[in-house]
């Protein structure tokens, strides 16, 4: 491999990556909230891409169309939080995640009813001119990727060291009791994690679009990739979720572009999985160690 | 007296024998045998799922892939190298044990739902290489020509014959899991469902405990898988996806948590839901299972099983009949 090899390498999976930290980003904000693993995550990643489309072909400038599909997205958190976590409440977290694989399931489902079997274009941010780095080519887009993914992560880190609520959010996973005991609203925190949540991750489908277009089934992979990531961080951290995702992306285009054999593309999808079935054996707590693993 | 108590522990047991078992006197009707058949592996399935879910509480995300392994360890074992079915199953079976052993080892010594991601990971790993390695299972096209399974004379083939063998096991099966929960073991393992930290105090090694239950669940799917082979005679990988394992775990949730007598209700409507959904949409047959997965978990928790129980709550808040709360029914027990 020659090291613009590499590079084209290293750019490709950068994007992808990227996608799969903001997803990571959404398993952790739920996680850390409520201990739920959210196994419809993926899904609204799907529906982001999906209502953006939509959006934009009903004549929304892409922007708004942006905007309005994250909006969207958020709300289907919310009220997926209302409808089915919030009376799942004191059922315990085995009934609540059992309730998260049935609404990924009716999620893609309902997708596939309204958007069709075929996967969605979206027009690039700005223009689709590739830009020459050294002998590789890089697309406008992957440049808007990177930079409203890290936009994304530093708002968000903003919000939980320098705001009240974010604190609250924050106080609300390390030690729940404590933070009820100081007037802070548990079920309004994790309303405000889900709604959060489902918007980041919807953020990162609209953006990847334009690259890979959207399919009502394209939530599933993205989910757990997305998973994966999170716990090769370490589950509960966000920044190791966010580094995860990047990590997960480019060793995954790395690994078909060092792997000599023919056919070797079919393998990509087993690259997230091997790394998550590696640091769960070897190192539950991921790299950068999330919340605590008890052993039982 | 002994007789009949006996008949009256085993009344539901008996009773479900004799009507499965003597179904093909009354029907020879090839469509309505494969349902049957076909809901037979379902059954197996449910029934060590449940096992893992009600039991022990831990969930399986990639159960499709144990039976998977059975699928294609029959296939690949008696279309390439001739082997004997029987041996086949066998071997198969001891695999998908020693998977779930390996898999189970290190992720049940955690607190938390650390299995559900595990087994996620190792089924789509496991279907990712059914397709890709070509050599052993063909990839996408699958194999064709998997012999039907005979003993002696007996040539399972037939469909009424076929019958007869895919329920007995059935049966059996129904019948350790039913002694199972009865059992030491049913009980420590509901013990540590409850109570993790009790049960552990009390002498139990639950992590063991749930290593040893993941273990059964894979030897039944992987049976189920062998069995199911040898009736189509076709195995493709298509049938092992993560689709395929949420719709075990939705037959489980469906029939009731825990209790073993949900596995077969469950696998009865979640067989028989597609074939009717068939005949309008089949594109809503998932929509259906994921709302029902939702709905199921949040207004009757225990399931199709537990509906008398929810009957009678209903009844009691409404203040009707207020004396049934002192009899109250209890969960119903598998017996």
């Amino acid at each position: 491999m020659t090291f613009d090899q590499f590079l084209q390498y290293v750019f490709s999976g950068v994007t992808t990556g990227s996608i799969y930290a903001l997803t990571a980003l959404g398993f952790t904000l739920i996680y850390n909230a409520t201990n739920v693993i959210n196994f419809a995550q993926g899904e609204f990643v799907m529906l982001g891409g999906l209502t953006a489309v939509s959006l934009h072909e009903a004549g929304a400038p892409l922007a708004l169309a942006f905007v309005g599909a994250v909006a969207i997205v958020a709300t289907v958190g919310v009220v997926f939080q209302l409808l089915a976590i919030r009376p799942l409440h004191s059922a315990g977290i085995l009934a609540q995640i059992i309730v998260t694989v049935g609404a990924s399931l009716a999620l893609r489902t309902g997708a596939m009813l309204i958007w069709g079997r075929e996967a969605l274009p979206l027009p690039p941010f700005t223009g689709d001119e590739p830009i020459k780095v050294s002998e590789a080519t890089i697309l406008p887009q992957t440049l808007w990727v990177l930079g409203l993914t890290l936009v994304i992560v530093v708002t968000l880190q903003l919000f939980y060291r320098r705001t009240l609520t974010g604190k609250a959010v924050r106080a609300c996973s390390v030690n729940q009791g404590a933070a009820r005991l100081m007037g802070i609203s548990y079920s309004k925190v994790v309303l405000l994690s889900f709604g959060m949540s489902a918007a980041i991750s919807a953020a990162g489908g609209v953006m990847i679009t334009p690259v890979s277009f959207m399919v009502y089934s394209s939530g599933a992979l993205i989910g757990l990739k997305g998973f994966a990531a999170a716990i090769f961080g370490g589950l509960g951290n966000p920044a190791g979720a966010v580094f995860g995702g990047l990590a997960l992306g480019i060793l995954e285009t790395l690994a078909i572009g060092a792997l000599p054999m023919s056919g070797a593309s079919g393998y990509k999808d087993a690259v997230a999985f091997l790394i998550l079935l590696i640091v769960l054996f070897v190192k539950p707590q991921g790299l950068f160690g999330g919340r605590s693993v008890e052993k039982a | 007296m002994a007789a009949l108590v006996f008949l009256r522990r085993h009344l539901a047991f008996l009773a479900f024998s004799v009507v499965i078992l003597s179904a093909p006197l009354f029907t020879g009707n090839i469509y309505y045998l494969s349902i049957l058949a076909f809901m037979a592996t379902r059954l197996m399935i449910a029934l060590g799922l449940n096992l893992l879910m009600g039991q022990a509480g831990q969930i399986s995300l990639g159960h499709a892939a144990f039976v998977g392994i059975g699928a294609y360890g029959s296939a690949i074992m008696t279309t390439r190298w001739n082997m004997d079915p029987w041996l086949a199953m066998l071997f198969s079976a001891v695999f998908a044990a020693a998977v779930a052993g390996l898999i189970g080892v290190p992720t049940l010594k955690l607190k938390g739902h650390y299995l559900a991601m595990a087994t996620l990971g190792f089924g789509e790993i496991v279907h990712i290489l059914l397709v890709q390695f070509k050599w052993l299972t063909n990839g996408t096209d699958g194999i064709g020509g998997i012999p039907s399974l005979a003993i002696g004379g007996i040539d399972f083939g037939d469909p009424q014959m076929f019958h007869w063998l895919v329920w007995g096991v059935v049966l059996l099966m129904l019948r350790i899991s039913l002694n199972l929960v009865d059992s030491r073991v049913g009980r420590s393992l509901r013990a540590l469902h409850r109570a993790e930290v009790a049960a552990m105090s009390l002498g139990v090694n639950t992590s063991f405990r749930k290593v040893q239950v993941l273990m059964v669940s894979a030897v039944f799917a992987s049976i189920a898988g062998s069995f199911f082979v040898h009736y189509v005679q076709y195995v493709s990988p298509v049938s092992f996806t993560l689709t395929f394992s949420v719709i075990l775990v939705t037959t489980v949730v469906i029939g009731g948590l825990g209790n073993v007598w949900g596995a077969v209700w469950g696998s009865v409507l979640m067989v028989l839901l597609p074939e009717y959904l068939k005949r309008y949409n089949q594109d809503y047959t998932l929509l259906v299972f994921g709302v029902m997965l939702i709905v199921i978990m949040i207004f009757l928790p225990g399931g199709l099983v537990s509906f008398k129980t929810l009957v009678a709550k209903t009844r009691e808040r409404l203040g009707g009949a207020r004396t049934a709360s002192a009899a109250g029914p209890g969960p119903a027990r598998g017996s």
